[in-house]
């Protein structure tokens, strides 16, 4: 998802006076359409847009600035980044700030994906010119309405931590003052915005906007959600992808006081009731007859074997340089090896769930997502209505890493559906069991791989093959996604192999599908880097060469990958002592738009117990919004990979998922944090994501690092005691 | 009815008495700080304190806690003064915020428990609840930070008898 189209940005800067006084600057807001008492949403975006709004700030009288957020705050900080965009360009002060969840319009479109959502570590640099922008057309506004009321040329004035002040004659007014004045002017076209030198915000570490709501329990989370009259509804779903209920029996579970309504649905069965509790007792109550489909013998030990056939058939070709096959012929040594990678749930810390509330005329959605336009459409067709008939509200997400972002947009139309068949408001609850069961994996994905070196120990051949799903296949995003046969999100990470090899093949075999699969943070990367990272070290090993200085030899094309890897090196101590018992492995990889590198530091104790002690990280993401959450994400993807590279594994015994809760599938935990020293490289270069970046090389890394201490290779993932004990 | 104690105010619940307190609190009080992560206590996102002591909400029936003082995450300070909060704060601990109710609830029998904890000692407390987001390490720091804080505030006081 590193490709950005290049959509016309339309120009949506318009003013607005709001009721209570004050200035809405950048687009058309619906609910100003609504407080205005306006007719049909878009006659009532004409007559808005005639003295209306900009879609992105909002200055009170009270001098508040409220910066709208269209990239859901899940966790990775755009509250506080995207704010920051606003108010630096604003010149606001900064403890006015607010941040709060835009509604659905086609003015927080993403600029490259043309829908409103979150996703593929984009949020900053796709925002990095339009919010600065919408901050100085507000400050330009802002001057512009004081020196008209001082009668003073504007070009004499300033704006300064929320004040507008005239030097020569010592005046000085308040955004908040200024507001309504400010509504009344046309906005400015072309706004300079700052040079990088004059920034005093983006660039220095900042606080959190949402930390205080999310400490003392008034964070609204999808959960938390209540609406008055509200019922609570759990699904039984079919026990077999692709299953459907055959029938069912609804008596006892209607016996369980509170239950409601048994209602079927399009995905199972509905259980409604009072309450979360008597909901989950009717379900188990429920007697269902599943006809289980086609997947119904599905089994992962035959399902490797299926794959392991299919990784001896070319794929389609992802990328060809050379003549693989030539050089792997005069190669004076070739190595070979397969790699098995599981299924992996997304596990957020909430559970799945929405609200919706579904009557005739109209429909309300409040829900944690990453994809609002899909599921305020997907809600419009469930419920019979046209898109701007449904209202949907983005509440905080507890963690949505690509789970939340649902093509299918299942977990709205769910509420929707049974909404409307009990005609009354319904939260939908996920137990971590249907969360954990519910599909929308990371691709199990298997690679054949192979490589020769010469007699120097320079790798002159690889050969990749991939065998995994694909998810964009049959979906809207297919065009976008899916080139020549070939779906990026299952090569990226090794068709854009950065080493300098001379002969390349990387192909992919797309596995048969019926298991829903997904975007998992990092998504190609998760697994690409893990094979292309222990690969090329074990190539490393074989040449006689040490690691770090064989990736650098093979990197001089790549000068960003080169110092990140060097950074990350030094900081942690490359080639220097460790304590006994313990080895360091690393890693370096490019994911959307941003290079990271990892060394760990790893001891394996003789029953195969491994302990990850340190993790130095370094990253390039060119220039830097606010580096204090650059190094959350850097200990948070670390933590998410190696949670996956420990313990991550979704398997299928008769067609059944066998994970069920934390119990097995477990998480890291605070006593298997390592120390994670996080450091931001500092760059002038493009600017790149940063949220997934952290997660590919950490598996490698980890990997790489057992090699050192205990010789094995780790072929599979999880990482499992008997492939660490000694022989 | 089951008659509840929670932040020092007393309530009266309709729910049948195997309904984990989890669900009273959430849908019967509107206190939803509390979150559900697991419903097998295997998580801590629902850690409530029940007479001091740190319990899992989604595994305790709202009977156990009819008569004993239940203190949530809305009950840990009216404004947010508790050195856990303001460490919290200072770390910038949380990401996307659903485990730390949880989380700051078991540390605050931690510090009750144990005012100078150590790494291991910190670990061995808090392994009970899981943050998917990753910021243990953030947490850590800001329970050693709150801690310190607690400790000169004690002082302070001490020193002005």
């Amino acid at each position: 998802m590193n490709e950005i189209l290049n959509l016309s940005r339309r120009c949506f800067l318009k003013t607005s006076a709001l009721a209570g006084g004050g200035l809405v600057l950048g687009v058309y807001l619906p609910e100003l359409a609504e407080l205005a008492e306006l007719g049909s949403p878009a006659e009532a975006q004409q007559k808005t847009s005639t003295f209306a709004p900009n879609a992105f700030v909002r200055i009170g009288a009270d001098d508040s600035v409220t910066v709208l957020i269209n990239h859901s705050e899940m966790g990775q900080g755009t509250f506080t980044g995207l704010a920051m965009l606003v108010a630096e360009e604003l010149d606001a002060d900064w403890s006015k700030v607010r941040a709060e969840h835009a509604p659905v319009d086609p003015a927080y479109n993403h600029v490259g994906f043309g829908i409103q959502m979150v996703g593929g570590s984009t949020s900053t640099w796709t925002e990095w010119e339009r919010l600065r922008k919408a901050g100085a057309t507000a400050r330009a506004m802002l001057i512009a309405a004081a020196a008209a009321d001082w009668k003073v040329d504007p070009a004499n004035c300033r704006a300064q931590n929320g004040y507008v002040i005239h030097a020569a004659t010592r005046r000085r007014l308040s955004y908040g003052k200024l507001a309504e004045k400010a509504s009344e002017l046309a906005p400015p076209q072309n706004v300079a915005l700052k040079d990088p030198k004059e920034f005093k915000l983006i660039g220095k570490p900042t606080k959190r906007l949402d930390t205080p709501e999310k400490i003392n329990g008034e964070g609204v989370f999808g959960l938390d959600v209540n609406v008055p009259g509200m019922l609570v509804a759990v699904v039984a779903r079919p026990p077999v992808f692709g299953g459907k209920a055959q029938s069912f029996d609804a008596a006892k579970a209607k016996a369980v006081p509170g239950v409601r309504h048994v209602v079927e649905i399009d995905r199972g069965v509905a259980v409604v009731a009072d309450g979360y509790w008597p909901a989950k007792l009717g379900r188990e109550a429920l007697e269902i007859v599943w006809d289980e489909g086609p997947l119904a013998m599905l089994d992962s030990r035959t399902q490797r074997e299926q794959y392991a056939e299919l990784a001896k058939q070319p794929g389609a070709i992802a990328k060809k340089e050379g003549d693989v096959a030539t050089a792997m012929l005069q190669a004076a040594k070739k190595f070979e090896a397969v790699y098995d990678l599981p299924y992996l749930a997304h596990a957020t810390m909430e559970p799945l769930n929405c609200v919706a509330d579904a009557r005739a005329g109209s429909c309300e959605v409040w829900t944690g997502t990453q994809f609002q336009t899909e599921d305020r459409d997907a809600a419009a067709q469930v419920a019979g209505l046209k898109p701007e008939q449904v209202k949907l509200h983005t509440t905080l997400l507890g963690g949505g890493f690509g789970r939340r972002a649902v093509i299918d947009s299942h977990f709205v139309r769910e509420a929707v559906q049974i909404s409307k068949a009990v005609k009354a408001p319904v939260k939908v609850i996920w137990s971590r069991e249907d969360d954990i069961r519910g599909g929308f994996y990371r691709p199990r994905a298997y690679h054949s791989i192979a490589a020769g070196l010469d007699a120097a120990g320079n790798p002159v051949a690889w050969q990749q093959r991939i065998v995994c799903q694909s998810f964009m296949a049959g979906t809207p995003f297919e065009a976008f996604i899916v080139k020549d046969g070939v779906d990026e999100t299952a090569v990226e990470g090794a068709a854009d192999l950065p080493y300098d090899i001379p002969n390349l093949l990387v192909d992919w075999q797309r596995a048969p599908g019926g298991v829903p699969t997904l975007w998992w943070r990092s998504v190609g990367h998760s697994h690409n880097a893990f094979v292309v990272e222990t690969f090329l070290d074990e190539l490393a090993r074989a040449a006689g060469k040490d690691p770090y200085e064989f990736r650098r030899a093979l990197l001089t094309k790549h000068p960003r990958h080169k110092r990140v890897l060097e950074f990350a090196a030094a900081k942690a101590g490359w080639g220097k002592p460790l304590a006994a018992g313990r080895g360091r492995g690393l890693a370096v990889h490019e994911s959307f738009g941003s290079f990271v590198a990892q060394v760990a530091e790893v001891s394996v104790s003789r029953e195969g117990k491994l302990k990850v002690h340190r993790v130095v990280c370094a990253i390039d993401c060119g220039p830097v919004v606010n580096p204090e959450q650059i190094r959350a994400q850097m200990e948070g993807g670390i933590v998410y990979g190696l949670t996956a590279a420990l313990y991550g594994e979704i398997t299928f015994e008769n067609g059944r998922v066998k994970q069920r809760n934390f119990h097995d599938y477990p998480m890291l935990r605070m006593n298997e944090m390592p120390v994670v020293e996080a450091h931001i490289v500092p760059s002038t270069e493009k600017m790149g994501g940063v949220g997934e970046t952290a997660v590919p090389p950490i598996a490698p890394a980890v990997a790489n690092a057992i090699f050192a201490v205990t010789g094995k290779r780790i072929r599979r993932l999880p990482i499992r005691a008997e492939d660490l004990r000694k022989a | 009815m089951i008659k509840l104690k929670v932040n020092r105010k007393d309530y009266a619940v309709e729910v049948s008495p195997d309904t984990p307190l989890l669900w009273a609190l959430r849908e019967q009080l509107g206190l939803t700080g509390t979150k559900f992560g697991c419903g097998m206590a295997l998580c801590g996102a629902c850690t409530v304190h029940l007479d001091g002591e740190a319990a899992r909400s989604c595994v305790t029936p709202v009977s156990r806690a009819a008569g004993k003082e239940v203190t949530t995450i809305e009950g840990l300070s009216p404004d947010l003064s508790h050195p856990l909060q303001r460490a919290w704060i200072a770390e910038d601990v949380p990401q996307c915020g659903y485990c730390q109710s949880g989380q700051l609830m078991a540390a605050a029998v931690l510090l009750r428990e144990n005012p100078r904890p150590t790494d291991a000692e910190i670990d061995d407390a808090m392994s009970g609840n899981i943050c998917r987001c990753g910021t243990y390490q953030r947490i850590r720091r800001a329970i050693h930070l709150a801690a310190q804080m607690k400790m000169k505030t004690a002082k302070a006081k001490g020193g002005g008898r």
